[in-house]
């Protein structure tokens, strides 16, 4: 187990070395910091003078991958590559184009975003398994044809259309919460609870169709059938049988977003005006802050990462069939 | 020539896209596995309601892939010009919505506009009134009655849609009886009976003509009622710059027929290949093909997408020079959407594919091939991909409405479609913020999120209806 363990997340060092090699390619390879900066300054009529000021300011005036003027180890360490994308490794991510440390800033952020996504995951996950559980019981039904239906419908209409209707009609029309906004510690509540509703709505069509599959297919093994045939009741084949076995399907998909929760939502942040890291990414797109949108995809894939070797773990919780060696 | 053809990057890969999708069809006929699956689909209800309607959108899409310019007023001794702006034929068909243009927001079927302005009277004085819109209900004489109007055009509309059904049903049968055997339900029926094709019992596993004919009803008559209330009044409306939201509407079917299919001409290739290749070799390449799409996958979506889309924004930006027209530099800003977006997204499908693969290589007829010598590449060519062909339909027509769908989240982020494309994901975003007047701009929104669900609706229907046909396992129950 031990073993296993170590060898992951020795394998997760080439992977992370190559999406910091990608996106080092994207911002600096496939564009110059000379295309940055006149991109910055604004394209026409910019002095050779203000581009080269502006990327000495940002440290941008480096060679790409090796120092041939410098000496000794600071030949590959003064290089845009190694100041920018290397230092992440060591959770170091420069600063921001106004100047705050993306560090501090993200740990400031990372509370609120978690508030909004942990409540919306719990909901959602126990909302959708119950209805599809729901559904796989009343199989063949009427219920379960229309249930079915009220699903593709519900996975066809826009995440938008969800935020933007439940915004209007909830905190406008009726004005029963406020609009957008966010404060600490209990008083979020009145903030978070639309938000957490509509994730949990928007979501709803294709995961519970997605886990009404599962629970079929489950229900249709063999040691199912035996469960019946030694007289046990419906519910009790679901609840402990099948529930149990269609884990490990479940847990593929699920636990792999647990630590991308930390990232938060873009959408929910940006329209419900929390400040987490989900609406700071937005902001840093809308005004192509690249150091912050190259930070957040270190630390997206890092948590990606995690959420593999978690599902993996996860396996032997609930599988005993499943074993590391 | 009274016109210049334009020819769009996105509309030759898109034609190029039609071309292919009729290869699928020939290829399809011929192999006894996937015509089976494909009668199917045809056979079911829902899945043929459903393309039918995509057929609706896809003609629509297609007639605004044909562009061209008009040519200027001619000048004696001069080489013909033309004018800057590219049209396409489905500007041209509406060219009624597109030019009459009012000055602000206006009500659907309104006649007066939605901001108040103030106007001089005949004697001076000054008077702050809703003024008559400058197109909307325009032919209406004082005294004439708005309510009668509309439901006179609504009636004429409706029954002149119905006509055109008729017409389109009687030629659609009469094909469809020429092609069938004498035993065939719908070989009993004349075909200008339309009507009683749509109620008549047909055997199961038959084409489903009921729901073909019943689907292409309803749209006639939505169709010649929109169009005839259209001559006379903005009918969804107009928008903040006074353009008419219907013409914006109809103008978004084609981004979102471009991203949704223009994206899977880019996964296809990467996903087919890399995925059997991994698969089937085994070995260091499919150590180097997994290290890909783990590096790939590993980065949350939206944020490659995000970075991709910002270094091209750079990229475009820097080399105004490229580009004739702004037409061109929103085209080719599309295109490359598509293209971050394939490239982002290939690697579910290589997955399915080198999982499918690695079963397909230990069977006995791949075992015999490669006995008597055959080359890997014809091996997986001729023994493996037809193999795996279900595996990509199904991807193919599920992603279409996630892409769909993603459009429009993209464009809100401000990493989609260029603000001057006409596309459901900038009518909301310029839209959304219009909530909070007072009274509500509702309109612009609610036509762009019904249009994109009536689209992504049938598109997820028609996935089903395929999936149902072309999965084993799913056909096993």
């Amino acid at each position: 187990m031990f073993a296993y363990l170590v060898r992951r997340l020795a394998y997760a060092v080439p992977i992370l070395l190559g999406v910091n090699l990608l996106t080092f390619a994207l911002f600096f390879v496939v564009n110059t910091p000379d295309d940055m900066a006149r991109m910055q300054l604004g394209v026409k009529r910019v002095t050779a003078e203000a581009i080269a000021k502006w990327k000495a300011e940002r440290g941008y005036d480096k060679p790409l991958f090796f120092n041939g003027a410098a000496d000794g180890t600071a030949k590959l360490t003064d290089t845009i590559f190694y100041a920018k994308s290397a230092r992440m490794f060591v959770g170091d991510f420069g600063a921001a184009e106004d100047g705050r440390d993306i560090a501090r800033e993200i740990a400031t952020r990372i509370g609120p975003s978690t508030a909004l996504a942990v409540p919306t995951f719990i909901v959602g996950l126990l909302v959708t398994v119950s209805a599809a559980l729901l559904l796989a019981f009343v199989r063949g039904t009427r219920l379960d044809f229309w249930g079915v239906v009220a699903c593709v419908a519900a996975m066809s209409v826009s995440g938008l259309f969800y935020i933007i209707f439940g915004q209007w009609l909830f905190s406008k029309a009726l004005r029963l919460v406020p609009i957008s906004g966010y404060a600490d510690g209990l008083s979020a509540f009145k903030f978070l609870v639309l938000p957490v509703a509509i994730g949990v709505v928007a979501g709803l069509g294709s995961s519970i169709r997605w886990y009404r599959t599962l629970f079929i297919e489950e229900i249709g093994k063999d040691y199912v059938r035996t469960a019946r045939a030694k007289g046990l009741g419906e519910g009790t084949v679901l609840f402990r049988h099948v529930l149990k076995n269609a884990m490990i399907p479940i847990l593929t998909g699920v636990v792999v977003v647990i630590p991308q929760l930390f990232l938060g939502s873009l959408l929910m942040e940006s329209f419900f005006g929390i400040p987490g890291l989900g609406s700071y990414t937005i902001d840093a797109i809308n005004a192509q802050d690249f150091s912050v949108v190259r930070a957040m995809v270190f630390i997206g894939s890092v948590l990606y990462i995690a959420g593999l070797i978690l599902t993996d773990l996860s396996y032997t919780l609930v599988d005993p069939r499943v074993r590391f060696d | 020539m009274p016109f210049q053809p334009v020819l769009l990057w996105s509309d030759a890969v898109l034609w190029l896209l039609v071309g292919l999708l009729a290869t699928l069809a020939v290829v399809s006929r011929r192999a006894p596995p996937l015509a089976a699956a494909w009668r199917k689909v045809g056979a079911s209800r829902v899945g043929m309601a459903a393309a039918t309607l995509l057929a609706v959108f896809a003609l629509i899409g297609l007639a605004d892939s044909l562009h061209y310019r008009l040519a200027l007023p001619a000048e004696p001794g001069k080489p013909a010009a033309y004018g800057v702006e590219v049209l396409s034929v489905l500007d041209g068909a509406l060219s009624g919505l597109r030019g009459r243009n009012e000055k602000t927001y206006s009500a659907p079927l309104a006649t007066q506009s939605y901001a108040m302005e103030t106007a001089i009277l005949a004697n001076g004085g000054q008077q702050r009134d809703f003024p008559p819109l400058r197109y909307g209900g325009a032919q209406l004489k004082p005294g004439d009655s708005w309510m009668a109007d509309v439901t006179m055009r609504g009636i004429s509309g409706v029954v002149a849609g119905g006509l055109l059904w008729w017409l389109i049903s009687t030629v659609l049968l009469w094909n469809a009886r020429r092609g069938a055997a004498p035993g065939d339900a719908i070989a009993q029926i004349e075909p200008w009976r339309g009507v009683r094709a749509i109620f008549m019992k047909r055997p199961p596993g038959s084409f489903a003509w009921d729901a073909v004919l019943a689907t292409l009803l309803v749209v006639c008559l939505i169709a010649g009622k929109l169009t005839a209330l259209s001559a006379g009044y903005h009918v969804f409306g107009t928008d903040k710059v006074g353009q008419d939201v219907l013409y914006q509407v109809l103008k978004s079917v084609r981004t979102a027929l471009v991203i949704g299919l223009v994206t899977t001409l880019v996964t296809l290739p990467l996903g087919i290949l890399l995925g059997i290749a991994a698969g089937y070799f085994g070995g260091w390449i499919d150590d180097v093909i997994q290290y890909l799409y783990t590096v790939l996958n590993s980065i949350p979506g939206v944020l490659l997408i995000a970075a991709a889309v910002l270094m091209m924004q750079v990229v475009i930006d820097t080399h105004p020079e490229w580009f004739a027209t702004a037409a061109e530099r929103a085209d080719l800003r599309l295109l490359a959407l598509c293209f971050i977006l394939g490239v982002t997204s290939w690697t579910g499908l290589a997955r399915l594919l080198r999982g499918e693969a690695l079963k397909l290589r230990e069977l006995d007829y791949v075992q015999a091939a490669q006995a008597f010598g055959v080359a890997p590449f014809t091996i997986l060519l001729r023994h493996i991909l037809p193999n795996v062909l279900h595996i990509v339909i199904i991807t193919l027509v599920m992603d279409f409405s996630g892409l769909v769908l993603s459009e429009a989240v993209l464009s809100y982020v401000g990493i989609g479609v260029d603000p001057t494309t006409i596309s459901f994901g900038t009518m909301i975003n310029n839209a959304r913020m219009e909530l909070a007047r007072e009274p509500v701009v509702w309109w612009s929104l609610v036509a762009a999120f019904a249009f994109m669900f009536a689209l992504v609706l049938a598109a997820n229907l028609f996935a089903d209806a395929v999936q149902a046909a072309f999965d084993p396992r799913r056909s096993a129950q």
